[in-house]
């Protein structure tokens, strides 16, 4: 068995008379990226600093690998902390500091590295974070997701195995939100540490989830993946989802999972037999991220929910997203020959516009020697009664072949 | 008619409250004066860490040059008064000749290390409070606790030995500026004869009066880094205020205090000297 990276056990918290966590055990494993939710004044955050030692538990213990925090000594301590890197709500970056100086401040102050060594590794940084124009700007001189990527970069440069998030994305659009939460996806590869967040955009941080801990009133109330969350049907999970979720995908328009699920129960029980298609699109979001940025990536799945929303809401057709980069529709009374058709005016649609328009953000990325290309993949398959979304999903998804392709016009080779 | 209360109850609660809030400020008070000293000498410890010295500088830099202006103005007028009030009213038991050590020694043993003291406290240690109470709002002292950078080696230590710098230098030009400024009145303006002036400043004064007046600065320097800096510190435990507000507040306290202070000490270790 697994043992967790960090471990809660038993542990309560008292701020003032209040009880903050009640005898809470969690688990929080390596190499994943593990959420947390739950109401404001759930104890997300002062969670959260236990793990960096920014608040102690009143009773119970948290377990690094095994080991008690607690009964560590002064030198594994310092080296357990020197693992951890936290990343404040609103950044916490040094504001009469610039960006570079930021980035190095960790290295100047906790380690015996020279000066070009140092300058070395937090260039390297800044430049992979795109902040290399502005490396000498003070914080408040930047952007929202700039500041971000500042405090990410200060996060990283001490080389981290465990990143705790608190809350990236509060009070960022939607856009906004979901480049960051790219971002730490895309980091989180590429550097192998383990991320913590507490967030609530729900569903994009469910999408780059492994875990979700849902804290309750003091304890958890729910541990597990999304799709257990969605299949235990436990009433308190379901009740505060839901309140989250809405009934809307803020970055597309289109229903929520749960707003889904109600339209297609529905739908099932209003025709005796039914006839009906689903369409399943997707594109490859990892792929377009690596090549043309988080914002590119992000625009190009706002421009298929969108498009999708306007082209099938008008013949009766309902849509979600099921993964960050998958928008299923269902096409009641439509044959799977009639759906193929409609999918096929949609992807002319989504070229001659959406991905067109697309070129305005990924442009200064195409141009030059290398080409990329943008694929829309869709797959149409038969919807009967007896199907549930999981099944329907499985079925178009085998089905999937390109309908929608965006080639730069810069001449230049395909990547 | 007059109704008979038992102890304790609400006519009891009247007569007794002005007395239990006495005791609990008195009580406050001496807790937050063991506070600072402890804060103050584990601030002390760290100065002596690495990675110090540049920030030592950059705080002697704000805190002593850039308050040496203000000190030096401050220092300028104080003396003119003094070589104007002390003029006249020497004038009357015709002892005119001595206005160089009267002048010398008010500033040298009182007003040199005491207005300095309030006027860094003016100009710096209220800077001190609200620079530190700022980081602490925003999450910027624990963020440096979460780098692994301990926030008062980072932020106090440094503060407390520029403070322990600055205050004897400042002081020892508010003494010199002060002199300067009662020879513009007294001499200058009104005629008493310079070398008089000068003479009786160098007799009168002796080096106990000058080490006096360092050791003075020095215990200020003491408490008013050590008050403005706790303030600061602790903003965000404040009961009367939240955020801006607690660093406004802070603010005041760390000022207030600190004159508050100042005097007081002024008092004991003069009491001490003589």
């Amino acid at each position: 068995m697994e043992t967790p990276l960090i471990e809660f056990r038993n542990v309560t918290k008292r701020l003032g008379n209040k009880t903050v966590l009640d005898r809470v055990n969690l688990e929080i494993y390596e190499n994943r990226i593990t959420t947390i939710i739950g109401k404001s004044g759930s104890g997300k955050s002062v969670l959260l600093k236990h793990v960096i030692g920014l608040l102690e538990p009143d009773e119970g213990s948290i377990l690094f690998r095994g080991k008690p925090v607690g009964d560590m000594t002064k030198r594994e301590w310092e080296d357990y902390r020197s693992r951890i890197a936290y990343l404040f709500q609103n950044n916490a970056l040094l504001d009469s500091m610039t960006v570079f100086d930021n980035v190095a401040f960790p290295l100047r102050q906790t380690t015996n590295l020279g000066k070009r060594e140092i300058e070395r590794k937090v260039s390297e940084r800044i430049e992979e974070l795109e902040l290399s124009d502005a490396a000498y700007e003070y914080p408040a001189e930047l952007s929202g997701g700039m500041q971000k990527r500042v405090a990410l970069a200060r996060a990283l440069v001490i080389d981290p195995t465990i990143v705790l998030f608190d809350e990236p994305t509060t009070g960022q659009d939607p856009i906004r939100k979901n480049m960051i939460l790219s971002m730490i996806v895309h980091y989180r590869k590429k550097y192998g540490f383990t991320a913590v967040l507490i967030s609530h955009d729900i569903p994009d941080v469910f999408f780059i989830s492994d875990r979700i801990i849902m804290l309750w009133e003091g304890s958890v109330g729910f541990e597990g993946t999304y799709d257990e969350a969605g299949k235990r049907k436990l009433p308190l999970v379901d009740e505060f989802l839901r309140s989250l979720e809405g009934f809307e995908d803020e970055l597309t328009g289109l229903l929520s999972r749960e707003a889904f699920r109600m339209h297609y129960r529905a739908m099932l029980g209003a025709s005796a037999v039914l006839t009906g298609s689903a369409a399943l699109f997707s594109v490859e979001f990892e792929r377009l991220q690596e090549a043309l940025g988080p914002q590119a990536a992000v625009e190009i799945v706002r421009a298929l929910g969108e498009y999708a929303n306007r082209h099938f809401n008008s013949v009766g057709g309902f849509s979600t997203r099921h993964r960050r980069d998958e928008i299923l529709t269902i096409l009641p009374h439509t044959r799977p020959h009639e759906a193929k058709e409609l999918v096929a005016g949609f992807a002319e649609e989504l070229k001659d516009e959406a991905l067109a328009r697309i070129k305005s953000i990924t442009g200064p990325k195409e141009g030059g020697e290398a080409c990329f290309e943008i694929h829309v993949r869709a797959g149409v398959t038969e919807v009967s009664p007896t199907d549930d979304i999981d099944q329907i999903i499985a079925k178009a998804h085998a089905r999937l072949e390109i309908v929608a392709t965006h080639r730069c016009d810069a001449g230049g080779a395909v990547q | 008619m007059e109704m008979a209360f038992p102890r304790g109850t609400r006519n009891g609660n009247r007569v007794a409250a002005p007395f239990a809030f006495v005791g609990r400020e008195v009580l406050r008070l001496f807790g937050d004066l063991g506070a600072i000293t402890i804060f103050f000498f584990l601030a002390c410890i760290r100065i002596f860490r690495s990675k110090q010295l540049p920030e030592i500088v950059n705080q002697v830099f704000a805190i002593g040059a850039g308050s040496s202006l203000i000190v030096m103005l401050v220092a300028l007028f104080t003396g003119m008064v003094l070589g104007l009030q002390l003029f006249y009213t020497l004038v009357k038991f015709g002892a005119v000749g001595a206005l160089g050590s009267a002048v010398g020694l008010s500033l040298v043993r009182e007003l040199g290390p005491v207005l300095t003291a309030i006027t860094i406290t003016a100009r710096a240690g209220s800077a001190m409070a609200a620079e530190i109470g700022t980081l602490r709002i925003s999450e910027q002292v624990d963020a440096l606790y979460t780098m692994r950078v301990d926030p008062i080696r980072y932020l106090i230590s440094p503060r407390v030995a520029s403070a322990i710098i600055s205050f004897p230098l400042l002081t020892a030009f508010f003494d010199l500026v002060g002199m300067a400024g009662g020879y513009l009145t007294g001499v200058l303006l009104l005629g008493t004869p310079g070398g008089t002036y000068w003479y009786r400043v160098q007799s009168s004064l002796d080096m106990t009066d000058v080490k006096g007046g360092f050791v003075k600065s020095l215990v200020f320097a003491a408490i008013v880094s050590s008050i403005c800096c706790f303030q600061g510190y602790f903003c965000h435990m404040r009961k009367d205020g939240f955020g801006a507000k607690a660093v406004g507040l802070a603010t005041i306290s760390a000022v207030v205090l600190s004159c508050v202070m100042i005097l007081i000490a002024d008092y004991v270790v003069t009491s001490f000297l003589m």
